[in-house]
C-alpha cells in the first residue's frame, strides 16, 4: 500500500500545490486523482516517485519512507505513464520499451522478448517493433508507453493524464484496455485525470480534489456519484450523474419477457400480440433480433422486414448495467430493450416501464453493487 | 588570362606536386592546424554547452562568451600574439579556437536545451541517471544541431586557417600570400581554389557523419 500521510508541497515561489493530503492508496486497485486544472494533481503523483519532494509529510511505501532507497531503484520500480507518451523519438518502439529492463540490467535478448510479449499485451502489432515513434499514431504511441512501463513488471504505475491527448474513440479504446490490463495484471496503479467520467469508467478508488491541492473527497465511484461530499463534488460530477450512476447497477435482476419475440417464418398465430408489449419482435433464422413490427401489420411468411421499427442497442444481461438497458429503451421507438446473449440472440425484452421498477427497487437497497461501469 | 585558365596551369604544372611547397604537404598542413584546431574547440565548447544545456542554466553567460568570441578579429589577434609570443603554433591555434568555440558553444547548448521535455521527463521518472538521461536521451536528438554547429566552425577554420601564412606558417595560405607578393596570380588562384574545395570536401564530411550517426527516427525540425 501507498500512504501519502498528511504531505504538503510547497514550490519555492509560494504556490501551495498540495495542503496536508492524506491518501491510503489501495494494492492492485485503481486509483483516480481528479479535479480542475492546477489542483494539483501531477504534484500528488510526482511526490510518490520522488520527481517533486514533499515540503511537509511523508510518503510510505509499504510501511517504509520512501526516500529510505535509492531515488533511481525507487522509480525503476514503478512505471511512468505521462500525457504525451515522452518516448525517444531516436529509439524504435522496442529499443523504447525495454529501456528500464536494460537499465536493471537484463540482456538485450531477454528484455526483447519481454517486449515483444508486452506488445501483444497492450494490442500493439509486432510488425511495429522497428517503428520510430513519429511512424505511429498517438494511441500507438500511447500503447507504447504503457508497455514501457510495464516492461520491468513493476508492481506500482503512475500514470499522468495518460489518455487526455488522443481523440474519444482512441481513448475509449485505450481505457478499455488498461482496465483488460488491470484485470490480468493487477497492478498498484495511480492515475491522474481532469476528466471525471474517466475517473468514475476506471477507479476503484477515486480521489476528488479540490483547487489548493485539498481533498475533497475519497469513495468508490458509485458513492461518489450517490453521495457527493459537497456542493463542490456534486458540481464537478456534472449534471446527469443520476443516469451515469446507473452504470453501476447489474442489469441481471430484470425481468425479461420472450413471449413477443417471433421468428421471421412465423406463422399466423404467432402474430398476436403477447405479454405486456403492443409489438413483436421479430428475429432471423438465428435468433438475432431485426426489428419491431406491429402484430396486425406484419403478414405470416412474408414478414417486410425493410418496415421494421429499429430495436435500439440491445444489452446483454449481467454484463452490460441498468445504464444500457434504459438506454436501448430510450432509443427504440417503442419503448422497449432488447436482451442478447453472447452470440447476439434475443434472449428477452424489456419496456422502460419495467427498468425503472428495477431501478427504483435498486435505490431503495442501501448500496449498488460496484462492477465494471459500462 | 582568366581565373580557370590560372587555376589550370596552376594545377597542370607536375612540380606542384613535389616538395615541401608542393599541393600535397601544404593540404596536409593546412587539414593539420583545421583538425587541432577544431579538436581544441570542440572540447572546450561541448562539454560546457552539453552541461549548460541538460541543466537548463547559464544561456545568458555563454551566449556574451559568444558574442565576445565573434567580435574579436581573427587577424588581429594573431598579430598581437606573434608579437607576444613569436613564432610557434600558439599564434595560429589561438585565432581559430576563439573562432571555433562560439558556434559550437551556442548550438550545443540551444540544442540540449530545447529538446522536448516530456521524454527528459519519462526517462527521469523510470529512474535514468542524470549522464544517462544527456547522452542517451537528449544527445541523439540534440545530434544534427551540434554536428551542424560543428560544421559551421569547421568550416570557418577551414578558411581562415590561411592566415597562418602570415606568421611563416605553412597551409593552403602559403599559395595566396606568397602568390601576392610575388605578383604570381596563378599561385593565389590555385591557394584560393584549395582553400574553397577543402571548405566543400568538409560539408561533405559533416554531411557523411551525421548520416551515419543520427538516429532515422529523428527529424530535423530545427
Ligand atoms: N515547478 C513548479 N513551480 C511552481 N509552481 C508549480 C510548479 N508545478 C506546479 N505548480 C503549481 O502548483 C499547482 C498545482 O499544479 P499541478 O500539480 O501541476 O496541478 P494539476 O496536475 O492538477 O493540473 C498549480 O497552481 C501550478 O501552477
Ligand atoms: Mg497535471
Amino acid at each position: 500500500m501507498i500512504r501519502i500521510d498528511s504531505v504538503t508541497k510547497r514550490y519555492s515561489d509560494g504556490t501551495v500545490a498540495v495542503d496536508r493530503l492524506s491518501l491510503d492508496i489501495p494494492d492492485r486497485a485503481i486509483t483516480v486523482l481528479v479535479g480542475p486544472s492546477g489542483c494539483g494533481k501531477t504534484t500528488t503523483l510526482r511526490m510518490i516517485n520522488r520527481m517533486v519532494e514533499p515540503s511537509e509529510g511523508s510518503i510510505l511505501l509499504d510501511g517504509a519512507d520512501i526516500r529510505q532507497q535509492p531515488v533511481n531503484s525507487l522509480r525503476r520500480s514503478m512505471g511512468y505513464v505521462i500525457q504525451n507518451a515522452g518516448l525517444f523519438q531516436h529509439r524504435t518502439v522496442i529499443d523504447n520499451i525495454i529501456t528500464v529492463p536494460r537499465l536493471l540490467g537484463w540482456s538485450k535478448g531477454k528484455a526483447r522478448e519481454r517486449a515483444a510479449e508486452l506488445m501483444e499485451r497492450v494490442g500493439l502489432d509486432s510488425s511495429l517493433a522497428k517503428r520510430y515513434p513519429y511512424q505511429l499514431s498517438g494511441g500507438q504511441q500511447q500503447r507504447v508507453g504503457v508497455a514501457r512501463a510495464l516492461a520491468a513488471d513493476p508492481p506500482v504505475l503512475l500514470m499522468d493524464e495518460p489518455f487526455s491527448a488522443v481523440d474519444p474513440v482512441v481513448r475509449k479504446g485505450l481505457q478499455d484496455e488498461l482496465l483488460r490490463i488491470q484485470d490480468e495484471l493487477g497492478k498498484t496503479i495511480v492515475f491522474v485525470t481532469h476528466d471525471i467520467d474517466e475517473a468514475v469508467k476506471l477507479g476503484t478508488m477515486v480521489a476528488v480534489l479540490r483547487t489548493g491541492g485539498h481533498l475533497a473527497q475519497f469513495a468508490p465511484p458509485a458513492e461518489l456519484l450517490t453521495a457527493p461530499a459537497d456542493p463542490f463534488v456534486e458540481d464537478f460530477l456534472g449534471a446527469d450523474r443520476g443516469i451515469r450512476r446507473l452504470s453501476f447497477f447489474p442489469s441481471d435482476a430484470l425481468e425479461l419477457e420472450t413471449g413477443p419475440i417471433v421468428p421471421l417464418d412465423a406463422d399466423a398465430t404467432r402474430l398476436t400480440p403477447r405479454g405486456g408489449a403492443p409489438y413483436l419482435l421479430v428475429t432471423d433464422a438465428d435468433g438475432r433480433p431485426l426489428g419491431w413490427g406491429e402484430p396486425g401489420a406484419l403478414t405470416a411468411g412474408a414478414i417486410d422486414t425493410g418496415r421494421l421499427l429499429s430495436h435500439g442497442r440491445p444489452f446483454r444481461p449481467g454484463t452490460d448495467s441498468l445504464r444500457t438497458a434504459l438506454d436501448g429503451a430510450v432509443l427504440s421507438p417503442t419503448g422497449w430493450a432488447v436482451a442478447v446473449d453472447g452470440e447476439g440472440r434475443a434472449v428477452g425484452v424489456v419496456s422502460q416501464a419495467a427498468i425503472g421498477e428495477a431501478i427504483r427497487t435498486a435505490h431503495s437497497e442501501d448500496r449498488p453493487e460496484v462492477t465494471a461501469a459500462g | 588570362m582568366n581565373v580557370l585558365d590560372f587555376a589550370h596551369s596552376f594545377f597542370a604544372d607536375s612540380a606542384r606536386w613535389h616538395g615541401y611547397d608542393g599541393i600535397p604537404t601544404r593540404l596536409l598542413e593546412h587539414v593539420g592546424y583545421s583538425l587541432e584546431a577544431l579538436a581544441i574547440a570542440a572540447l572546450i565548447a561541448l562539454p560546457v554547452g552539453l552541461i549548460a544545456g541538460h541543466l537548463r542554466r547559464g544561456g545568458n553567460a555563454l551566449s556574451m562568451v559568444a558574442t565576445a568570441g565573434r567580435a574579436l578579429p581573427s587577424f588581429g589577434l594573431l598579430v598581437l600574439l606573434f608579437i607576444w609570443f613569436g613564432f610557434g603554433t600558439l599564434p595560429v591555434m589561438v585565432p581559430l579556437v576563439v573562432l571555433a568555440v562560439p558556434p559550437i558553444l551556442v548550438t550545443t547548448y540551444e540544442a540540449i536545451q530545447t529538446v522536448d521535455p516530456s521524454p527528459v521527463d519519462a526517462a527521469r521518472g523510470m529512474g535514468m541517471t542524470e549522464p544517462r538521461i544527456l547522452f542517451q536521451v537528449e544527445l541523439p536528438v540534440a545530434l544534427p544541431v551540434i554536428l551542424g554547429g560543428l560544421r559551421t566552425a569547421a568550416v570557418q577554420i577551414v578558411s581562415t586557417a590561411t592566415i597562418a601564412a602570415y606568421v611563416s606558417f605553412g597551409g593552403l595560405g602559403r599559395y595566396i600570400i606568397d602568390g601576392l607578393y610575388q605578383k604570381d596570380y596563378e599561385k593565389v588562384v590555385g591557394g584560393a581554389t584549395l582553400v574553397a574545395g577543402l571548405a566543400l570536401v568538409t560539408l561533405l564530411v559533416f554531411w557523411a557523419l551525421s548520416k551515419l550517426t543520427v538516429s532515422p527516427g529523428v527529424r530535423r525540425s530545427g
